[in-house]
């Protein structure tokens, strides 16, 4: 990982652009054809982001843009300048902790090997912040775009669902929580 | 730059693009991002039409309310296309530029009559969406043009419509696809009706004489799988590993009759079940 100083010049082959990560603003030179999920991989060392099939079928690389869940396997590099990105290294609220949809992940064993994980923790994150109280058949049309290879989808769904309630809960006054 | 170039491509959302580039299909020399045009991205009601820019995401259409109470037809198609995480940077010119035989969106063009607006250099002109696709993956974009917007009529009065598709799992690309959109004339008659398939062939088309023959009529479920059937009968459909031709036929003719029953059903003010894939 090698961040700029503003005075180098790219070299032809490459561009410079600005990305904010996870709240962090990174200077990079790059080629531009590199695809945002090969930035973050290898250029930042945020690894959570996952390649699977690189052509946008399995959602491994889901990452958040301006909130939003997208494929960063499909998008270029210089495609996210200006967007707030946020990667599962970005979710936790601090060093060693988990966010509620992390832990719900946990507790309902929502994970098998772990390689779809980060994908469908973002897209559940992405989910509750636009529909805090989505039906089951909401949760499955939202991580319908990401693929289990493992087939833990009954977990996974009873992971979000668990998230969503916690997060509602959490909201309320304790004479109102369930 | 794209007039110099050849092999120059315009990249929007790049939800089909690069995975084209991913898989070597596709090799452009260059790319010409017109994502931050910020002019080409806009939904409108201008009169009897409403107008969409060429970079409209597709997820911004899926949630606008203007066409959700003017294109019912396309607010019930854009669910199936992709998934969630695929619609928040596809957009519609994007997907209409790429004119996949299977592709939701030039099926709803065709269906609607609606007219493409493209700009080559500093000429812009429009084409109308049934001679805009003229095969798989095929435009009649000139060479050097670049898709700048749609406009689809709005059809005032009572209205329904209806869409099918099958395909293996839910948002893959469609086997075959149909819709349709009905307006009942106050004898409960219909007025006008429009039904196109997609899937079946290079790209989608109207059953024409499905159309004449319904036109005027209560739509008996008898008599349109009868004009629906006689409508496809002819038509060299598609082969492949997933669907053989006669399959193809078979089912674009049921969805198209399922899709006119709903599309009369909700016309007549029935409550319509949520849109899904078979």
């Amino acid at each position: 990982m090698h961040t700029l100083t503003r005075k180098e010049k790219p070299k032809e082959s490459h561009m410079r652009i600005e990305l904010t990560v996870n709240g962090a603003e990174h200077t990079l030179d790059i080629e531009p054809r590199t695809t945002l999920l090969d930035c973050l991989r290898d250029h930042l060392g945020l690894t959570g982001a996952h390649a699977g099939c690189e052509h946008g079928v399995c959602g491994a690389c889901t990452v958040l843009v301006d909130g939003v869940a997208v494929r960063s396997c499909l998008m270029f590099s210089p495609q996210a300048e200006g967007a707030a990105i946020t990667t599962i290294e970005g979710v936790t609220p601090g060093p060693g902790e988990l966010s509620p949809v992390q832990d719900a992940f946990c507790e309902t064993h929502g994970m098998q090997c772990g390689y779809c994980t980060p994908a469908m923790v973002l897209v559940a994150h992405a989910l509750l912040a636009d529909n805090p109280e989505p039906t089951r058949e909401q949760i499955v049309e939202a991580i319908s775009g990401n693929i289990c290879r493992c087939t833990g989808y009954a977990q996974i769904v009873e992971a979000i669902a668990l998230a969503a309630e916690r997060i509602r809960g959490a909201n309320r006054p304790p004479e109102l929580r369930k | 730059m794209l007039a110099d170039d050849e092999n120059a491509r315009v990249i929007a959302g790049g939800q089909t693009l690069v995975p084209m580039m991913a898989m070597r299909l596709a090799r452009p020399t260059q790319l010409i991002d017109i994502t931050r045009i910020a002019t080409l991205s806009y939904i409108r009601g201008d009169g009897d039409t409403v107008a969409i820019g060429a970079t409209t995401r597709q997820c911004a259409v899926e949630r606008d309310k203007l066409v959700a109470t003017k294109l019912p037809l396309l607010a019930q198609a854009i669910p199936f296309i992709g998934y969630t995480a695929t619609r928040a940077r596809g957009t519609i010119g994007g997907s209409l530029a790429n004119a996949d035989p299977a592709a939701e969106l030039s099926l709803i063009a065709v269906t609607l009559d609606a007219t493409l607006s493209y700009r080559a250099g500093s000429k812009t002109a429009d084409i109308p969406a049934q001679e805009f696709f003229v095969g798989p993956m095929t435009t009649a974009l000139p060479s050097g043009a670049c898709l700048t917007g749609v406009r689809f009529p709005v059809w005032p009065g009572k209205v329904g419509v209806g869409f099918h598709e099958v395909n293996a799992r839910r948002s893959d690309f469609a086997f075959v696809s149909a819709a349709a959109q009905v307006e009942l004339a106050g004898d409960g008659k219909a007025k006008r009706i429009a039904i196109g398939v997609g899937g079946i062939a290079d790209c989608p088309f109207r059953l024409k004489s499905a159309e004449q023959q319904l036109r005027g009529t209560t739509l008996d479920p008898a008599k349109v799988n009868e004009a629906v059937r006689a409508a496809l009968a002819d038509v060299e459909a598609l082969a492949d590993l997933h669907a053989s031709a006669d399959y193809r036929r078979r089912v674009a003719a049921t969805l198209a009759a399922r899709a006119i029953a709903d599309a009369h059903a909700h016309a007549q003010g029935k409550a319509q079940g949520k849109p899904h894939a078979h």
